[in-house]
């Protein structure tokens, strides 16, 4: 059945039922005020350059990207293990599974690949 | 053989595993009273294919990490990125997400006009999203670092293009839905519609979080 | 044209009249076979007044059953064209040594083997696996359709203007001189610079949309639209065959969709993503492209490892051996086919760490797979086997696919590969795979559900035939191909000096021309079947002692597919309620709640065939009409609201009064 024709079912079968849970007020003001506390310290950390050093710093601003992922997942996209059945976080687990394997891959292959072929070609930016 | 399904193996919460039905009933096999609705599918649906989406930024990523300092003797991020204005970029998209929020919590209520004006509200936020990236990147092209220049500047107008791409379809969409709204009301329709954006609109943020962190604050250290 | 150029490239772009090949003889015989067919199924289309229902039942249908059953003669006719080119390089590797230069000159003959692979990868293996799932699944699970119906009809016809656009490329410009994979730098704007890459990359980009959703739209339906009773472990096989390849295909292409995206950015922009100056890297799209590719191999075996199991079982009369471990294979196949990329470029130089790695976990991925021959083995093992067509496709397929299995373990092997790498011995391992197992699955898938579909067998003398001509025909078309591989030929070569190498290449020809003798007589099969379809009927519905509840339907099924909704109580659903006496129901029926046909997915992908032809030759301003076109049919067809109907109680009690009396007729 289509999408748009599950109407008739849609008024006894919608809302809360359905999986797609719904956040409250104080949902979403703990994740705005959360994520505008992520946002704004690694600013602060790479434009005052408060740290001082680069590769800490680097470490550092994506620690609080990913608590910031883990916020908006949480507060804005309502992610739990109980909607759909469990299979949004599923789905969500295994495409992040994903994720991480093409970018993790993807830099191992090409960085062998580059010190191995062209050692001399690379960094000369 | 394993071919009956233990309990243990049914991995579906919420639905019990059939007991065997030592005696013949016809209406064993059937469902007579027509009780059987499936649920709804689309807030699945949408949620794999903003799981797609994630894969092509992704794709975008892993090729920005890999060819993202190739500078060919061009510019660097240190030499063009703008943090200040990033921050700001970043702020209109924040404040894009929240007032999306408020409107869901109006349309929870059934509070039409309100949604409409949240909604408007979160379009402008989008718009003036959508507006300084396209001023960051005439400012660079002015400047002569055009995606042609080198691999790194190719990957991040590929990307960040991607997102702001992105964004502009949610407020077509977005747009699109408003009149949907004006014209029908908060029909079960329609609040499904504004469910899938809100999930594409903080899906969207996410990826955002990525992309300031990983091409504008990284580059800026490196 | 006209006298001023600036005019005609406003208007035209780059295309011109001396695009449409008129002074390749090849292509004028063809453009006349294509013309003359065309307008005779035209004209017979007309004569017989077929376009009103073809329009109103199969066009604009939203039904699975009938978008499934459009999709593999989508597939069908896409294998012809393909075949044809398979022919043609066969022929002129037979023919091509020392001073005979062949019929077909390089950059014809380059072309032949791009279309090949594309055509056979994208247009004939991936609609025949999305048909047979589109028709196949819901029945399974006892759904009345898909979940997003319309979706369905629209990916459909997405995939329908994918297969024209490289059609199109056959008479107007050409098609790319690349490899089905397209690697730049060679599909660079410096070195491709005519129109084949993009007619490649927008045929792929097209039909990649309309994988990637009926990918989504399957998950969703297997996910959500079970029928009650039915737990995950209890889905038949076939079902979670086409669950793991869907989320596959959900995974993989969006990666295909980003890659394809740069290489045109780099065609039409003049970015450096995969150039070899100013920084671009041309591996990074190797790298990025089999990130997609390894994972569409399983993508199309998964699908068929579900058919075997559902013949070796019902043909077998027992219960399929293992029904856990064959549900785990396939779970595992599916997050492992992701960590297994680089085995296609183990000579590209990561180094020694890098291959072991990608190496091993290769090896890995064929314990699961090797599970699944054992388990179809001990199924067959004292079972009381029919040997009927399903059945020989499968036993065929085993023999064929574990020797292809075995080259495929031993290219896994990074030392062995800088020695195979690119030689026919690759070429002769994937069609082992791809022949031995997609495509003799997906034969053996349509023979199976024929009767599901059409409510008559297909005639089983005519399909033995077939299946011997296949057989014998692969046989003899590639394992001189492992020989030449072995010896160092390697692939994509047009024209050869050893003559000692002709007699390989002269039996292979031999072994495709046997396999032309298969597909003529699967032709024949159908035509028979169709002349013949009153001895062939199936009344029961049920016509092969079936386990799987789609053969608890009538053949073909109502539009509704189950009056009621079933009640699962085993993985072997049909099977179960045949042992417990089952008694069908026969009153109480209510009115259906069904989704309306819609005619926006077919405006959409015609749409979308222009904005592609105008992109391919730089005809801006069309590009940008045709895209706004799209644009506002799709915004368009989201103010329609009213897309259901209710098929009335007494039209149901009408179906199935008529089925009742043609099973009472039968006793």
């Amino acid at each position: 059945m289509s999408a748009a024709s599950k109407a008739g079912h849609d008024d006894h079968g919608h809302g809360h039922a359905d999986g797609a849970s719904h956040g409250t007020f104080k949902d979403y003001m703990t994740g705005f005020v959360l994520s505008v506390i992520l946002t704004a310290i690694p600013f602060i950390l790479v434009m005052g350059n408060v740290i001082g050093n680069d590769r800490i710093t680097g470490i550092v601003i994506m620690v609080f990207a990913v608590a910031q992922i883990v916020v908006h997942m949480i507060y804005f996209l309502h992610m739990n293990t109980k909607s759909e059945g469990g299979w949004t976080i599923l789905a969500l687990i295994f495409t992040l599974t994903l994720v991480i394997i093409t970018l993790a891959g993807s830099l191992w292959v090409m960085y062998h690949l580059n010190t191995n072929m062209m050692p001399q070609h690379m960094h000369m930016g | 053989m394993a071919t009956h399904a233990s309990p243990a193996m049914n991995f579906e919460p919420g639905r019990s595993p059939s007991v065997a039905i030592p005696q013949v009933d016809p209406t064993a096999f059937y469902d007579a009273k027509g009780e059987h609705h499936p649920e709804g599918s689309t807030m699945l649906g949408f949620w794999l294919y903003l799981m797609s989406d994630c894969l092509i930024f992704a794709a975008l990523f892993a090729t920005y990490a890999v060819v993202g300092r190739n500078y060919a003797a061009g510019p660097s991020p240190k030499d063009l990125f703008d943090l200040p204005l990033v921050a700001l970029n970043t702020s209109m998209l924040l404040f894009s997400s929240i007032t999306y929020g408020f409107a869901m919590l109006e349309m929870e209520k059934g509070d039409l006009s309100r949604v409409q004006i949240w909604l408007a509200v979160t379009g402008l936020f989008g718009l003036a999203f959508v507006g300084l990236e396209l001023y960051e990147f005439h400012h660079l092209i002015h400047e002569g670092a055009t995606p042609q220049r080198s691999a790194f500047l190719s990957a991040f107008f590929t990307l960040v293009g991607t997102h702001g791409l992105h964004v502009s379809l949610g407020i077509v969409w977005l747009v699109t839905l408003m009149a949907q709204v004006h014209k029908r009301g908060l029909v079960p329709e329609n609040k499904r519609r504004l469910l899938c954006l809100s999930m594409f609109w903080h899906f969207l943020d996410v990826i955002w979080i990525g992309v300031f962190t990983f091409v504008y604050l990284m580059g800026v250290l490196q | 044209m006209f006298s001023n150029p600036d005019l005609q490239k406003l208007l035209f772009g780059r295309l011109t009249l001396d695009a449409v090949p008129l002074h390749e003889p090849i292509l004028l015989v063809t453009f006349a076979m294509v013309g003359l067919g065309g307008v005779a199924v035209l004209g017979a289309l007309t004569y017989f007044r077929l376009w009103g229902p073809l329009w109103r039942d199969w066009f604009t249908s939203v039904d699975h059953k009938k978008i499934g059953i459009m999709y593999i003669v989508l597939a069908l006719v896409m294998l012809l064209r393909g075949f044809a080119d398979a022919l043609m390089m066969r022929a002129q590797q037979a023919m091509a040594f020392g001073p005979n230069e062949g019929y077909l000159p390089p950059h014809h003959y380059d072309q032949i083997f791009t279309a090949h692979g594309v055509i056979m990868i994208f247009f004939v293996a991936m609609p025949l696996v999305t048909g047979l799932m589109n028709f196949v699944v819901p029945l399974q699970i006892g759904a009345r359709d898909v979940a997003f119906p319309f979706l369905n009809n629209f990916s459909f016809w997405m995939t329908v203007s994918g297969a024209v656009t490289v059609m199109a490329s056959l008479f107007v410009g050409e098609f790319a001189r690349t490899g089905w994979l397209a690697y730049p730098p060679l599909s660079g704007p410096a070195m491709s610079p005519g129109v084949g890459v993009d007619y490649y990359i927008w045929a792929l980009q097209i039909a990649g949309i309309g994988t990637l959703l009926s990918g989504i739209n399957l998950i969703a339906t297997i996910v959500k639209m079970r029928a009650p009773g039915m737990t995950m472990m209890k889905m038949p096989v076939f079902t979670w065959t086409a669950l793991c390849t869907n989320i596959l295909i959900v995974a993989a292409f969006p990666i295909l969709t980003a890659v394809l995206a740069l290489l045109s950015l780099d065609r039409y922009v003049g970015t450096h993503f995969f150039s070899n100056d100013l920084g671009g890297n041309p591996m990074m799209y190797v790298n990025l492209v089999w990130i997609w590719g390894h994972p569409e191999v399983y993508i199309l075996i998964l699908p068929a490892f579900g058919v075997f199991s559902e013949i070796v079982s019902t043909f077998s009369s027992k219960r399929l051996f293992g029904y856990a471990s064959m549900v785990y294979a396939t779970v595992v196949i599916t997050i492992l086919s992701y960590l297994v990329w680089l085995h296609h470029f183990f000579t590209m130089g990561s180094g020694a760490s890098v291959n072991s790695f990608f190496g091993i976990t290769t090896m890995i991925i064929s314990i699961p797979t090797g599970a699944k021959i054992f388990n179809w083995l001990f199924t067959m093992y004292k079972g009381r086997i029919r040997f009927e067509v399903p059945m020989l496709w499968t036993v065929g397929f085993m023999v064929t696919f574990v020797i292809g299995g075995m080259t495929g373990v031993l290219l896994a092997v990074p030392p062995a590969d800088f020695v195979l790498h690119n030689s026919l011995f690759l070429i002769a391992h994937f069609h082992n795979v791809i022949i031995g197992g997609v495509l003799f699955g997906m034969l053996a898938g349509i023979t199976y559900w024929f009767p599901k579909a059409f409510g008559f067998k297909l005639d089983e003398f005519w399909g033995k035939v077939s299946f011997w001509f296949w057989l014998t025909g692969f046989w003899f078309a590639f394992m001189p191909l492992y020989v030449l591989g072995l010896m160092g030929v390697t692939r994509r070569v047009q024209h050869f000096d050893d003559p000692s190498l002709q007699i390989w290449f002269v039996i292979a020809a031999f072994g495709a021309l046997l396999i032309l003798c298969g597909i003529a007589a699967f032709a024949v099969t159908l035509v028979v079947s169709v002349l013949r379809r009153d001895q062939l009927r199936d009344t029961t519905g049920d016509p092969w002692g079936g386990r799987t509840l789609e053969w608890a339907t009538s053949s073909p099924p109502p539009d509704y597919n189950f009056a009621f909704t079933p009640v699962i109580h085993d993985h072997d659903a049909w099977w179960d309620m045949k042992k417990r006496g089952y008694a069908r129901p026969l009153q109480g029926f209510k009115p259906i709640h069904m989704p309306k046909n819609t005619a926006a997915g077919l405006i959409l992908g015609v749409l979308s065939i222009v904005f592609a032809f105008a992109m391919i030759w730089y005809i801006w301003w069309l590009a940008a009409v045709s895209f706004a076109a799209i644009a506002i049919v799709s915004i368009g067809h989201t103010f329609n609201y009213n897309r259901d109907f209710y098929i009335p109680a007494d039209e149901v009690v009408r179906t199935e009064a008529q089925r009742t009396s043609l099973l009472a007729e039968r006793v």
